[in-house]
C-alpha cells in the first residue's frame, strides 16, 4: 500500500493508428506538485483528456494502460465522473462566464436550490436559487485563498489574476477534491499574480491536495515542484526531483534533438544591412495569439524564423501586419509608413501572406488551383483582366498560362489547372498557396505554418522551395512555425516569441538549451548560463 | 497575498449612452415630432388606441424575453406559437363555444400544439447555432404554408366539417378569410377575457404609478448599495408625477377621465407574465439559461445539458405566444385566418429592440417600454403622413419603413459594438 493519490501507469493512446502517447508513468502523492512540461504536441493535453475521460479520447478507441486512484483501479468515461472521482482542473482559457458574479460562476451548475410550490410539481429544475448561501459558500472558498473581493462582484472587468483565483475558488468549492490539475496557470499572469497564485499552490498543497501543474515556464516549476516530469513527442523523457535537476537540465530534455538538422550552410548567402521591415511595438489582438508589444527589424534578402509555443503570439504578427486582426503599432516597411488594419494595402504595399489557416482562409477550396493563384493579383492589382471601361472580365487564357507556369515551376501535382483545390493533397494546396503569394510579386513573404498538416517528403520540398526563393529572387522570407527544427533548417535566424513578445533572438546554430530556455520567457537563466 | 486586495477595478465603458439607447431616443423623438406636426391628434384619441395596443400585445412581446436570456436571440419562431393559438381559437369557435370558461379551453388547446411546434424548433435552432434568428424567420414561413395546406385544404376536404358552418367558406372546403369571434355577450370571444372586469383609465394609472413607486423603494431599500443614481431619483419623480395627474383627472373628473377603461384581467395576465419571467431567472432553470446564453462552451464543461435547455426555452416561448395571440384576438374580435399571425414575429421583435434590448439583453422594461413607443409609432406614422404631406397613406408606408428599420438598425448596432469592443481590446 503506497500513499499515491493517482498513478498512471503504462498509458499509451493512439489517433487514428498515429501514437500519441507511448507508455507513460506518473505518480503523484498527497500533497506533492508534480510538474509536467513539454513542447506543443508532446502529449500533454491528451495525457489531461485521458485523465479526465473526455469524449474525445473514447470515441477514438479509448487508451492502453491504467489510472489508479488511491491504488484503486478506475475507469473514468466523463468528465463528470472525474468530478465524482475528485479530480479538478483549473483551465488555462477561463472557463468563467463574464456576466455572472463570482458566487455565480464558482457555483455553476452547482448551484444550491430550495424547492418552492412550482418545483414541487415540475421537478428540481424550477427550485429557487438559494443566493445567500451560495455566497456563503464562495466566500467561504475565496478565503481559503486569501481573495478579499466581494463575491457578489460581477466577473467581468475584473483583472487577469483574479479571475484565475476564482476558478481555483470553484474547484476547491468541490467537496472531496483530491487531484487538481493547472493547466498553464500562470500563462496569461502578470509577475506579482503569477507570485500569488504560485502561493496558493503551495498552500493547497499543504492541504493535502494533489497538484498537477502543467506549465513551460521553468523558473516556476523549479520554485513550486517537488518533482517534473518530460513529455517529448508523446514519449516519457523523464521524471526527475526538482532538487537533483537545474532548469538548463529540464530545457534540455524538453527540446531533445528530434530531426538531425540538414542545414547546408551556403557562404553565398545574400543578406544585407539594408532594413526592408522595421516594427515597432506592435499589438495584435488575434484571440489566442495576442502580440502585446513586439518590436522587430528584418534585414533585406534574410530569412527569418519566428518560433515560440502556441498561444505566445508568434502567429498574431503576420495575421497583425496583413490587416486580418485588429492591430496598432509602427510598421516602417520598404522605406514607407505601412498603414494597418488594411489588408489591401499591405498586399499593394508588396507584402505576400500563405495563413496558417491554409483552408480557412488561404485557399478557395471550391474553386479551381488558376483562379485560386490568380485570385489576389486579380483584386488587388487588377491583373489577368481585360478592361472594358466600364466593367472588368477575367482573362482566362492569361490565367492559364501563368497557372501553367507556376504549376511548373512549384511542381504543383494536379490532374489540371482547373482542378478543384479542395481536392490536393496538403503539399499541394500549400504550394497553390505560394503561388498566389508570388503571383502578387511580394518583396517580402509571410508564411505561417507552411509544413503543418502536410506529410515529410512534401514538408522538405516546401522548404525547399522557401530557400530556393530567397536564394534565387533576394525574395525576404518571414517563416513562423511551431517546429523549431524546420526553422532552424533554413531560417538565419530566429526570433523566439513568448507572452506577446519578443524573448530573444537566436542564432540556428544555438543549442537546444538555449531555445528551451528562451521558449519558456527564461531567458535570464540563459544569460547567467552564459556568463558563468 | 499583498497583491490581490480588494480593490474593484470600474468595468470599462464600450460605448455612451447615446449610442446605448440610440432607437429608443429615435423613437421617443419621432413621437413627440408627430404631436407637434399634427395638431389634429387629440390627447383622448392617443391614450385611447394605446392603451387598447398595449393590452394587446404586451403578452406576445414579453414571450420573447426567454430566448434571448437563453442566448437564441430574438425568437422570430413565435410566429408558429400564434398559428397554435389560432388553431385553437379555430376549434373552439368552430364548436360555438365561447365565454370566459372556453377562452381558458382555448388556453389549453393551444398549450400542447404550441410545445410539440416549440419542440421541434429548438430542434431546429441546435442544428442552426448561430443562425437561429433567421431559421426563426424562416420556419415562420415554412409553418405558414402548412397553416395554410391545413386551414384551405384539410378542412372539408379530410376533416369533415358541415359546409353550412358560418367559418367554412360555402364550397365546404377550407374556413373563411374572416371569422367572426362574435361578442361574448353573445356566447362568442371577443372581449371574453377583456370584459371580466374594467376600471376606469386613470385609475389604472394610479394604481400603476404606486405599484412601480413602492417597488422602486423597495427595492432600494432592500440593496445594501447606499449610493442612489440620478435615473432613480428621475424614477421617483416621473412616479410622483403620473400620481398627481392621475388623482388631479379623478378629483376633478376632467376629460382625461373620458378615456376607455381598462381590461383588469388583462393587465393582470401580463403582471403574471411579468412575474413568472422575473421568477424563472431565480431558479436553477433560469440560471442554467443565462449559463448557456453567454457562454455555451462554458455551460457545456461544467455539465450543463446545453442542447435540452435551450429546447425548454423555445418551448416557452412558442407557447407564451400561443396565449398570447388567444389574448390578442380576444380583443380584436375576428380571425384574420390567414393574415393574423403573419406579421407579429416582426412586431414583437421590433417593439422589443425599440425598448432598448439586444440579441443578448432583454427584460421586462425593455418590452414593456418597448410596446408603449412601438405602437404610439404606430399611431402617429399616418398623422405625420397627413399632416406634412396630406396624405396618411404616406404614414402608413413610412411605420413598415420603421419597422423593418428598427430591425436593421438594432441589429446593425449590436454586431458594431461588439467588433468595438475588440479593438479597445488592444488598449488594454
Amino acid at each position: 500500500m503506497s500513499d499515491n493519490l493517482l498513478n498512471i501507469k503504462n498509458v499509451s493512446k493512439e489517433y487514428y493508428g498515429n501514437k500519441v502517447l507511448k507508455n507513460i508513468n506518473i505518480e503523484l502523492k498527497k500533497g506533492e506538485i508534480h510538474a509536467l512540461i513539454g513542447e506543443n504536441g508532446a502529449g500533454k493535453s491528451t495525457l489531461m483528456n485521458i485523465l479526465f475521460g473526455m469524449p474525445v479520447i473514447h470515441s477514438t478507441g479509448g487508451f492502453e494502460g491504467k489510472i489508479e486512484i488511491e491504488d484503486k483501479e478506475v475507469n473514468i468515461k466523463t468528465p463528470h465522473e472525474a468530478m465524482d472521482y475528485g479530480i479538478g482542473m483549473v483551465h488555462q482559457e477561463f472557463m468563467l462566464i463574464p456576466g455572472f458574479t463570482i458566487a455565480e460562476n464558482i457555483k455553476l451548475n452547482r448551484e444550491i436550490t430550495n424547492p418552492n410550490i412550482v418545483s414541487k410539481v415540475f421537478g428540481k429544475r424550477y427550485e429557487t436559487l438559494d443566493y445567500k448561501k451560495m455566497n456563503e459558500d464562495a466566500r467561504k472558498a475565496l478565503d481559503t485563498l486569501d481573495m478579499d473581493i466581494d463575491e457578489f462582484t460581477t466577473v467581468a472587468g475584473l483583472p487577469i489574476g483574479h479571475m484565475q483565483f476564482i476558478e481555483i475558488a470553484r474547484e476547491i468549492d468541490k467537496t472531496g477534491i483530491k487531484i487538481l490539475v493547472f493547466d498553464e496557470p500562470t500563462a496569461v499572469l502578470a509577475e506579482s499574480e503569477a507570485k500569488n497564485l504560485l502561493k496558493a499552490m503551495k498552500k493547497l498543497a499543504s492541504t493535502g491536495i494533489g497538484i498537477i501543474f502543467i506549465s513551460h515556464r521553468l523558473d516556476e516549476i523549479i520554485d513550486v515542484a517537488d518533482k517534473v516530469t518530460v513529455l517529448r513527442d508523446g514519449e516519457h523523457v523523464a521524471t526527475k526531483d526538482i532538487k537533483d535537476t537545474s532548469a538548463i537540465e529540464i530545457a534540455q530534455l524538453m527540446i531533445g534533438r528530434k530531426v538531425s538538422i540538414d542545414r547546408s550552410e551556403s557562404a553565398e548567402r545574400k543578406t544585407t544591412d539594408e532594413t526592408i521591415l522595421s516594427i515597432k511595438d506592435l499589438h495584435v489582438a488575434m484571440p489566442g495569439e495576442r502580440v502585446m508589444g513586439i518590436d522587430l527589424e528584418v534585414k533585406k534578402g534574410e530569412i527569418l524564423g519566428i518560433g515560440g509555443l502556441a498561444g505566445q503570439g508568434k502567429l498574431g504578427i503576420a495575421n497583425g501586419l496583413m490587416g486580418i486582426y485588429p492591430a496598432k503599432g509602427e510598421i516602417i516597411f520598404n522605406g514607407n509608413k505601412l498603414e494597418l488594419n488594411n489588408p489591401k494595402g499591405s498586399i499593394k504595399a508588396g507584402i505576400g501572406f500563405v495563413s496558417e489557416d491554409r483552408k480557412g482562409i488561404g485557399l478557395l477550396l471550391e474553386e479551381s488551383i488558376e483562379l485560386n493563384i490568380a485570385f489576389t493579383a486579380m483584386q488587388i492589382n487588377n491583373e489577368f483582366l481585360t478592361d472594358l471601361g466600364l466593367l472588368k472580365l477575367k482573362n482566362s487564357g492569361k490565367i492559364r498560362k501563368h497557372a501553367l507556369e507556376m504549376i511548373k515551376d512549384l511542381d504543383i501535382r494536379c490532374t489540371s489547372p482547373s482542378q478543384k483545390t479542395g481536392r490536393l493533397s496538403g503539399g499541394n494546396q500549400q504550394k497553390v498557396c505560394v503561388a498566389r503569394a508570388l503571383t502578387q510579386n511580394p518583396i517580402l513573404l509571410f508564411v505561417s505554418e507552411p509544413t503543418r498538416g502536410i506529410d515529410i517528403g512534401a514538408k522538405k520540398l516546401v522548404l525547399d522551395l522557401l530557400l530556393q526563393l530567397n536564394q534565387e529572387y533576394g525574395m525576404t522570407v518571414i517563416m513562423t512555425s511551431s517546429e523549431l527544427a524546420e526553422l532552424r533548417s533554413i531560417c538565419d535566424k530566429i526570433a523566439i516569441i513568448c507572452e506577446g513578445k519578443v524573448e530573444g533572438i537566436l542564432s540556428p546554430l544555438a543549442s537546444d538549451a538555449e531555445f528551451g530556455l528562451m521558449m519558456s520567457g527564461s531567458s535570464k537563466l540563459a544569460d547567467e548560463r552564459s556568463g558563468s | 497575498m499583498d497583491n490581490v486586495t480588494g480593490e474593484r477595478l470600474k468595468v470599462k465603458r464600450d460605448s455612451s449612452w447615446i449610442l446605448d439607447n440610440i432607437v429608443t431616443i429615435i423613437f421617443v423623438v419621432f413621437i413627440v415630432f408627430g404631436f407637434i406636426v399634427s395638431r389634429g391628434v387629440s390627447v383622448n384619441f392617443f391614450l385611447n388606441e394605446l392603451t387598447s395596443r398595449i393590452f394587446r400585445n404586451s403578452f406576445l412581446v414579453l414571450s420573447l424575453i426567454i430566448p434571448v436570456l437563453a442566448g437564441l436571440g430574438l425568437n422570430f419562431g413565435i410566429v408558429i406559437g400564434a398559428m397554435a393559438g389560432q388553431i385553437a381559437i379555430a376549434i373552439v369557435r368552430y364548436f360555438g363555444l365561447g365565454g370566459m370558461s372556453n377562452l381558458l379551453l382555448c388556453f389549453a388547446i393551444a398549450f400542447p400544439f404550441a410545445a410539440l411546434f416549440g419542440y421541434f424548433a429548438g430542434l431546429l435552432y441546435n442544428k442552426t447555432r448561430g443562425q437561429e434568428m433567421i431559421a426563426g424567420l424562416i420556419v415562420g414561413y415554412f409553418a405558414n404554408g402548412i397553416y395554410q395546406f391545413l386551414f384551405l385544404f384539410t378542412v372539408g376536404k379530410i376533416i369533415k366539417v358541415n359546409p353550412t358552418h358560418p367559418m367554412i367558406n360555402p364550397s365546404g372546403i377550407g374556413i373563411r378569410m374572416t371569422v367572426d369571434l362574435v361578442p361574448v355577450a353573445e356566447g362568442g370571444l371577443k372581449y371574453a377575457l377583456d370584459n371580466i372586469a374594467k376600471i376606469p383609465f386613470m385609475w389604472a394609472v394610479l394604481i400603476v404609478a404606486v405599484s412601480i413607486l413602492a417597488l422602486i423603494i423597495v427595492k432600494n431599500l432592500k440593496s445594501k448599495n447606499t449610493k442612489k443614481d440620478l435615473m432613480f431619483f428621475v424614477n421617483i419623480a416621473l412616479c410622483i408625477l403620473m400620481i398627481g395627474i392621475s388623482v388631479f383627472a379623478i378629483a376633478t373628473n376632467n376629460s382625461l377621465m373620458l378615456v376607455n377603461e381598462v381590461p383588469v384581467v388583462t393587465a393582470l395576465l401580463i403582471v403574471a407574465l411579468c412575474v413568472f419571467n422575473e421568477l424563472i431567472i431565480k431558479t436553477k432553470l433560469g440560471q442554467d439559461f443565462r449559463s448557456v446564453g453567454q457562454n455555451q462552451h462554458i455551460a457545456e464543461v461544467q455539465g450543463i445539458n446545453v442542447d435540452r435547455t435551450r429546447i425548454i426555452a423555445t418551448i416557452m416561448s412558442t407557447v407564451l405566444a400561443a396565449w398570447g395571440q388567444i389574448i390578442f384576438l380576444q380583443n380584436m374580435g375576428t380571425l384574420n385566418t390567414y393574415n393574423a399571425h403573419t406579421q407579429i414575429g416582426m412586431f414583437s421583435v421590433a417593439s422589443l429592440l425599440v425598448g432598448g434590448a439586444s440579441t443578448s439583453k432583454a427584460n421586462i422594461k425593455h418590452a414593456m417600454i418597448g410596446t408603449i413607443l412601438f405602437n404610439a409609432m404606430f399611431i402617429m406614422s399616418p398623422e405625420i403622413g397627413q399632416a406634412m404631406f396630406g396624405n396618411a397613406l404616406l404614414g402608413e408606408y413610412f411605420r413598415t419603413f420603421m419597422v423593418y428599420g428598427v430591425i436593421g438598425l438594432a441589429l446593425g448596432l449590436y454586431v458594431w459594438r461588439q467588433n468595438k469592443k475588440l479593438v479597445n481590446k488592444l488598449d488594454e
